[in-house]
């Protein structure tokens, strides 16, 4: 008699225990009631607790100035100049920020020949054509903003200061097709002599 | 009274006095196991996602860079899902009328955002940063694994507290050049390899093959200590904020 109930109260505690330890799992800790980024919400009726911007929303502190910075242009002329002072640094950040998103499709020297291009996207033209080494640096600013043909805009990457470094860019490209043994320093020049006198290992071109 | 035991409970009394240890043991090995099993991590689980998004043929296939479409990372905390438009950038006109992409095109349409299913997801009392990782020059790899070879993706690291804490009590290992950061290589073990790896990466420093790319790496770490001036603090408030 006694030893039945004694077990039944056993297995009674046994049970209470179980299902406080249980209880004590809950994850409230790692999922607390706050949104992380990008983290579904069913508050709002579209889905999300990111809120899409309302029209006409500037970034806080950014400059919207219609100068030629932003827009590419100065009164309403395409600009032939760079609006920011041209160093090392800056082609570097140029460079950086082409091949990231550039140079899929326009390749890494700029003859529109990436691998995008390559897998079935419109080839774009090359930057080497008279056209293009001619145009105002102006207009590279406005393609990358604006998109051109079928190419997309690229201004929800890409800054306006790294446009124009990319721009700067461009036309560094466009030098180095078009340069000749003259143009390099004297003191890498062996190093290039040397290059060509040796034929390459691999025949990829 | 009536006797309460069993006389063979004596054994049983005996047995489990030895046994207790084990069984002890034996339960904590068990909740230990399950809390490092991939059940618990998640590691290596490949989760369902709305459009079979593959990194293998994105960053390894075409060689896009991380930053094209993961565009916040080198300056916010969170690296950036892309917006559908990124997406569409080349989609428009690639693989425009695969079904399997039908998912991203609706999303274009509607304007409704696609809904992924987030992989590697820290506790909520846990803070992240990732632009200053990236800025340290603690590479992509190091915590996502060769995403250029995960068809689908999963994590590779257990995202628990002692894996962050083995890094930033010793960072140097993990360290990589700025500019290798998003290099998909990883850092090779072996002295030999560092040697001939840094070489090729003078010779060729446009073009280097993505083992000098890591070797390089490798070999500057310990000036990249002071470089990226790396502090890595190990106190309770830098992560649980």
């Amino acid at each position: 008699m006694f030893f039945r109930s004694a077990c039944r109260c056993h297995a009674l505690s046994a049970m209470i225990i179980a299902v406080a330890a249980l209880a004590g799992c809950h994850q409230d800790m790692y999922d607390q009631p706050r949104y992380e980024p990008l983290e579904p919400s069913d508050f709002f009726g579209d889905g999300r607790s990111a809120r899409p911007l309302v029209p006409g929303t500037v970034i806080y502190g950014a400059e919207m100035a219609d100068d030629v910075l932003h827009t590419g242009r100065s009164d309403g002329e395409l600009a032939t100049e760079l609006p920011l002072e041209l160093d090392a640094a800056l082609l570097r950040r140029g460079q950086e920020r082409f091949n990231i998103y550039c140079s899929n499709c326009h390749g890494r020297s700029g003859d529109g020949n990436g691998m995008i291009v390559q897998r079935g996207y419109r080839q774009p033209p090359t930057y080497h054509s008279d056209r293009l080494r001619g145009a105002p640096i102006g207009h590279f600013f406005e393609v990358m903003t604006n998109g051109f043909g079928v190419m997309p805009a690229y201004s929800i990457q890409v800054n306006a200061g790294d446009r124009w470094a990319i721009a700067a860019y461009i036309r560094a490209l466009q030098l180095s097709q078009f340069a000749t043994l003259d143009d390099v320093a004297a003191s890498e020049r062996a190093k290039l002599e040397q290059a060509a006198a040796t034929p390459p290992e691999d025949a990829n071109p | 009274m009536p006797q309460i035991f069993h006389p063979s409970m004596n054994a049983i009394a005996r047995a489990s006095i030895f046994g207790a240890v084990f069984i002890v043991a034996g339960i904590g090995w068990l909740l230990f196991e399950f809390y490092r099993s991939s059940y618990q991590t998640q590691v290596g689980v490949v989760r369902p996602q709305p459009v079979e998004f593959s990194h293998e043929h994105h960053v390894g296939g075409l060689g896009i860079d991380c930053r094209y479409c993961h565009t916040a990372v080198e300056n916010s905390p969170l690296a950036g899902m892309p917006p559908t438009q990124i997406c569409m950038q080349c989609h428009s006109q690639i693989w425009a009328d695969s079904p399997k992409l039908e998912p991203v095109r609706a999303s274009f349409r509607t304007g409704e955002s696609i809904a992924w299913t987030r992989v590697h997801d820290l506790p909520d009392f846990v803070y992240f940063d990732h632009s200053i990782h990236v800025q340290k020059g603690v590479g992509c790899v190091s915590c996502h694994g060769q995403v250029d070879q995960m068809p689908l993706m999963w994590r590779t690291e257990t995202l628990h507290m002692k894996w962050c804490l083995d890094c930033h009590r010793n960072p140097q290992p993990h360290l990589r050049p700025r500019e290798l950061v998003f290099s998909m290589a990883p850092l090779p073990q072996t002295q030999a390899t560092h040697a001939e790896a840094a070489e090729a990466a003078q010779e060729e420093p446009q073009a280097q093959p993505r083992a000098a790319h890591a070797a390089a790496a490798s070999l500057a770490s310990a000036d990249l200590m002071k470089l990226h001036q790396i502090a890595s603090p190990t106190s309770c408030s830098i992560c649980h904020r």
